[in-house]
């Protein structure tokens, strides 16, 4: 966030939105191939790679001068995993439904 | 935190500092870092409220796979991945608007700003024509919904649940209206940029409302980015 | 006073309250000192309304058969109180009163980071305090303050749509209040004022804030859930469809269990500052006791399922539940071996903010202690959902949250009005109000080990007894708070007037005038010395750092 200009952000951001737009038609894509269990997976692991990118790169998280930021993304997603894992500890210990 | 100059400038007047500085703060750049700080924030109580609703689809997915499976087949991928490019391209601009700010290029600020718009209405249409299918479809949940005879995707002698596929339109429907509804607001957020952008009043040292809507924005994209392949893409492979 | 000496009509300091006069001032203020009061009064009428139902309740319980009131009524009045007292007065009480008016003077600051975020706030909670009003008014819910589905979404008559949406509201007034605490903490501090000189409340009031924002959103998505099913059928946690009414628990306890530590932790933070001031001593262990709140921010989020133990829940999760349920246990007995041992050797006074300070510490104990009673799987069935979880809660939320606040109103005092409140009416009072509190919930706890349901209307003859007792009691308590709502008005008229730091304690806001001006601090002051530094104080070693001109 310092606003002396950058000496080009231009290259990363439109080489970013390339990335993006990849990784939508490549969610798309794969997700017509039978991987099983594994679509899912896939499906995730390419979603969270596009929302780094965003993060990092649109929202300027990454060479953020304040390390507080990333400290405020790394515990929301920590307490949103605590919700799913601590949910699942019930849901899949249940032996019915 | 504030350094020594921060008590020389305690008695400050308006020529030394920019008319935004708002009179509890130092200096600009601790406004700026604390607008900066408290948007991630907001954010974070974001990602906690549409947390819910992903835990929710999570445990139902889970138990009515296929259900789920045949649901969200009858729901438009092509439409749901044109929205993403959409927002992508959206998020784009809003970066290229900021970037204009900096580098003090009025029309590159302006033309992002308006083009973000269009994306983010783009958008809204095209999910408005989802929505119209959907009721079309008798996919609505409530009195009138229907869902019988279809089949479980990879297991064609099977249908579908109809109580079940109702409970994944339900988080359909609540999931998408809701990121719509941030849609709505992002843009309300950045009328009123656009117009404090017209009137002039950004410049490479101060355009903060710019960042922070920015965020705002990019944030209702990454929702979107999750949205799309758990409600669209669960079950599409032949 | 002689005769000779000339009436002099002192000259009337500028501070936040005469500044400006008018409704708009007051309404359209930004000063965090104003705002406090605007919450102040708001929340102090919401008393009166969950107090009013908590009489009712009372009276219904004198005697064994349902006879002050239908069943279906008695419903209402159970959970109108308990929403009332949760959303619109225990949440926000001490962080948007005390919290509002203190941590900015605490750490040197002219204001929150956030002024106008912060009115915000109070205009949300005004705004969902008209819709739950509205609600009461015209009907009211009687799903329990839970909310439990299905009987929530599919079954109630009564405007549970309303009632949600009010509660939705003022968790956004919550939100916004702890975003502002979490910004202003880290960006606002003076020079010198590091991490480790900030006063205890402020660390607690920190601990807080992540609570209120990484919490509060769950039960906001979670309402809208049960808004939308009742509202259009939507059927998630509708079992006919397949949905899991569990679903709906987990997402309402990820936040509610979180929200009791939200309603204690400033509690917390107000007895660290009393006590260190009435014993004139450090806080014993300040290292421990600020990490303890932040640890009892982080282990409250792990430890919701265990009011869902016989809920139907499985077996694996509910020991994974109560194994965590003891670890949190564990910060908040640290805090109070603390506190114990500042008193150790202290010079200790025992002004009324000390008698609730003390009033807290033991019935906090004892509310904890009961908390891992129900913490234990074997005890948890045979007391779940009887009168000794309702002691349980309210020894922490009555006998600890409330006797801080009240404790935290009287300290403060002289320094938000300017006024010294009557020391003697304010011992008797906090004396009547622990009496009163111990007499109207101890039988509680026997009533729920013997049998007695919550959230009955009607009992066997036997239980009559202690119900009687414990409707006594609540009359005394109910005395109890009235005195100080009197005195303390009284005081703003007559009461003596205060200097700027009646009790000599330690912390920036008593550098300030009481009251304090709007922009609390003439020149940004700078600290170059300890938190609580009583030994300094009171042998006057340390020089007067004048930061008021």
């Amino acid at each position: 966030m310092s606003d002396h200009a950058k000496s080009s952000p231009l290259k990363s951001y439109f080489g970013v939105w390339i990335a993006l737009l990849v990784g939508t038609y490549l969610t798309y894509a794969v997700a017509k191939l039978d991987l099983g269990p594994y679509n899912a997976a896939v499906a995730l692991i390419i979603a969270t790679t596009k929302a780094l990118l965003v993060a990092l790169f649109f929202m300027h998280l990454k060479g953020a001068s304040e390390k507080l930021l990333k400290v405020v993304v790394i515990s929301t997603i920590f307490f949103l995993f605590i919700l799913v894992a601590l949910s699942m500890a019930d849901y899949a210990t249940r032996w019915y439904s | 935190m504030s350094d020594s100059q921060a008590t020389a400038q305690t008695s400050v007047h308006e020529d030394l500092h920019s008319p935004a500085l708002l009179h509890h703060f130092a200096t600009e750049e601790q406004q700026r870092n604390a607008s900066s700080f408290g948007m991630w924030i907001f954010l974070g109580t974001e990602v906690m409220f549409f947390g819910g609703l992903f835990v929710s689809y999570l445990i139902y997915r889970l138990w009515y796979f296929g259900d789920f499976g045949a649901a969200s087949k009858s729901i438009d991928a092509g439409l749901g991945a044109t929205n993403t490019a959409v927002l992508i391209c959206s998020s784009l601009t809003v970066v290229l608007a900021i970037w204009g700010a900096q580098i003090a290029n009025r029309k590159l600020m302006i033309g992002s700003l308006i083009l973000t718009m269009l994306f983010g209405l783009a958008f809204l249409g095209i999910k408005g024509k989802e929505y119209k299918d959907k009721f079309e479809e008798h996919h609505v949940p409530g009195a009138s919904f229907s869902f019988e005879k279809v089949p479980i995707p990879g297991h064609p002698d099977q249908y579908a649940n109809p109580r079940h596929a109702q409970i994944f339109f339900a988080l359909y429907f609540v999931m998408t209206g809701l990121h719509a509804l941030h849609m709505v607001v992002g843009l309300g957020i950045f009328t009123w940029l656009l117009i404090m952008a017209w009137k002039g009043r950004f410049t490479p040292e101060y355009h903060t409302p710019l960042e922070i809507g920015g965020l705002y924005w990019h944030f209702v994209d990454i929702i979107w980015i999750y949205l799309f392949p758990l409600l669209y893409l669960i079950d599409r492979h032949p | 006073m002689s005769m000779a000496t000339p009436i002099v009509t002192p000259v009337e300091r500028e501070d936040y309250l005469n500044k400006e006069y008018g409704v708009a001032s007051w309404l359209l203020t930004t000063d965090h000192k104003r705002i406090a009061l605007l919450y102040l009064i708001s929340i102090t009428f919401f008393f009166f309304i969950g107090g009013f139902f908590a009489l009712l309740i009372r009276l219904e319980l004198l005697t064994p058969a349902g006879d002050l009131v239908q069943a279906d009524t008695y419903n209402k009045l159970f959970t109108m109180h308990g929403q009332v007292m949760v959303f619109f007065f225990l949440i926000p009480s001490i962080p948007a009163v005390l919290g509002n008016f203190l941590i900015p003077m605490m750490i040197g600051a002219k204001d929150l980071a956030f002024p106008r975020i912060n009115l915000l706030s109070w205009y949300l909670y005004i705004i969902a305090g008209i819709m739950m009003l509205h609600c009461i008014l015209t009907g009211g819910v009687d799903t329990g303050w839970t909310f439990y589905t299905p009987f929530s979404t599919a079954f109630s008559n009564t405007k549970v749509i309303e009632a949600g949406l009010a509660i939705f509201v003022s968790g956004f007034s919550s939100i916004l209040t702890g975003l502002n605490f979490v910004v202003t903490i880290h960006r606002m501090r003076a020079p010198g004022m590091t991490w480790s000189r900030l006063p205890l409340f402020v660390w607690s009031h920190y601990a807080t804030s992540i609570i209120q924002i990484l919490g509060t959103p769950v039960i906001a998505i979670t309402l809208v859930l049960v808004v939308a099913e009742r509202a259009l059928h939507l059927g998630i946690f509708d079992p006919k469809l397949g949905g899991d009414p569990l679903l709906f628990q987990h997402l309402f306890w990820f936040y509610s269990h979180p929200a009791v530590y939200i309603m204690i932790l400033p509690s917390m933070g107000v007895v660290s500052e009393v006590i260190a001031c009435f014993s004139r001593k450090r806080i014993f262990g300040y290292h421990f006791v600020a990490l303890s709140s932040l640890a009892i921010a982080v282990f409250g989020f792990l430890v919701w399922a265990h009011h869902m133990f016989v809920a139907g829940i499985s077996v694996y999760a509910a020991l994974v539940f109560s194994l965590l349920s003891y670890s949190v246990a564990v910060p908040s007995a640290v805090k109070v071996f603390n506190w114990t041992a500042t008193l150790y050797k202290g010079s200790i006074h025992y002004d009324a903010p000390m008698l609730y300070a003390f009033g807290f510490l033991g019935l906090f104990t004892m509310g904890g202690l009961t908390g891992l009673f129900l913490a234990a799987l074997g005890i948890d069935v045979h007391v779940t959902d009887t009168y000794f979880v309702v002691a349980h809660f309210h020894y922490i939320m009555v006998g600890g949250a409330l006797m801080g606040y009240l404790g935290g109103l009287h300290f403060w005092w002289p320094k938000i009005s300017g006024r010294l409140y009557p020391e003697g009416w304010a011992r008797l009072a906090a004396l009547i109000v622990f009496v009163g509190f111990n007499l109207t919930f101890f039988p509680q706890f026997i009533l729920g080990y013997v049998g007695m349901p919550r959230r009955y209307y009607q009992y066997p003859g036997e239980f009559q007894v202690l119900n009687v007792m414990s409707t006594a009691g609540a009359t005394v308590l109910g005395i109890g708070y009235l005195l100080p709502m009197i005195y303390f008005l009284w005081s703003m008229r007559y009461g003596k007037p205060a200097p700027d730091n009646p009790w000599k304690a330690a912390g920036l806001e008593w550098q300030t005038q009481s009251p304090p001006t709007t922009f609390n601090f003439e020149k940004e002051p700078v600290v170059t010395w300890e938190a609580y530094n009583y030994d300094e104080i009171d042998t006057g070693h340390k020089e007067e750092v004048k930061v008021v001109g």
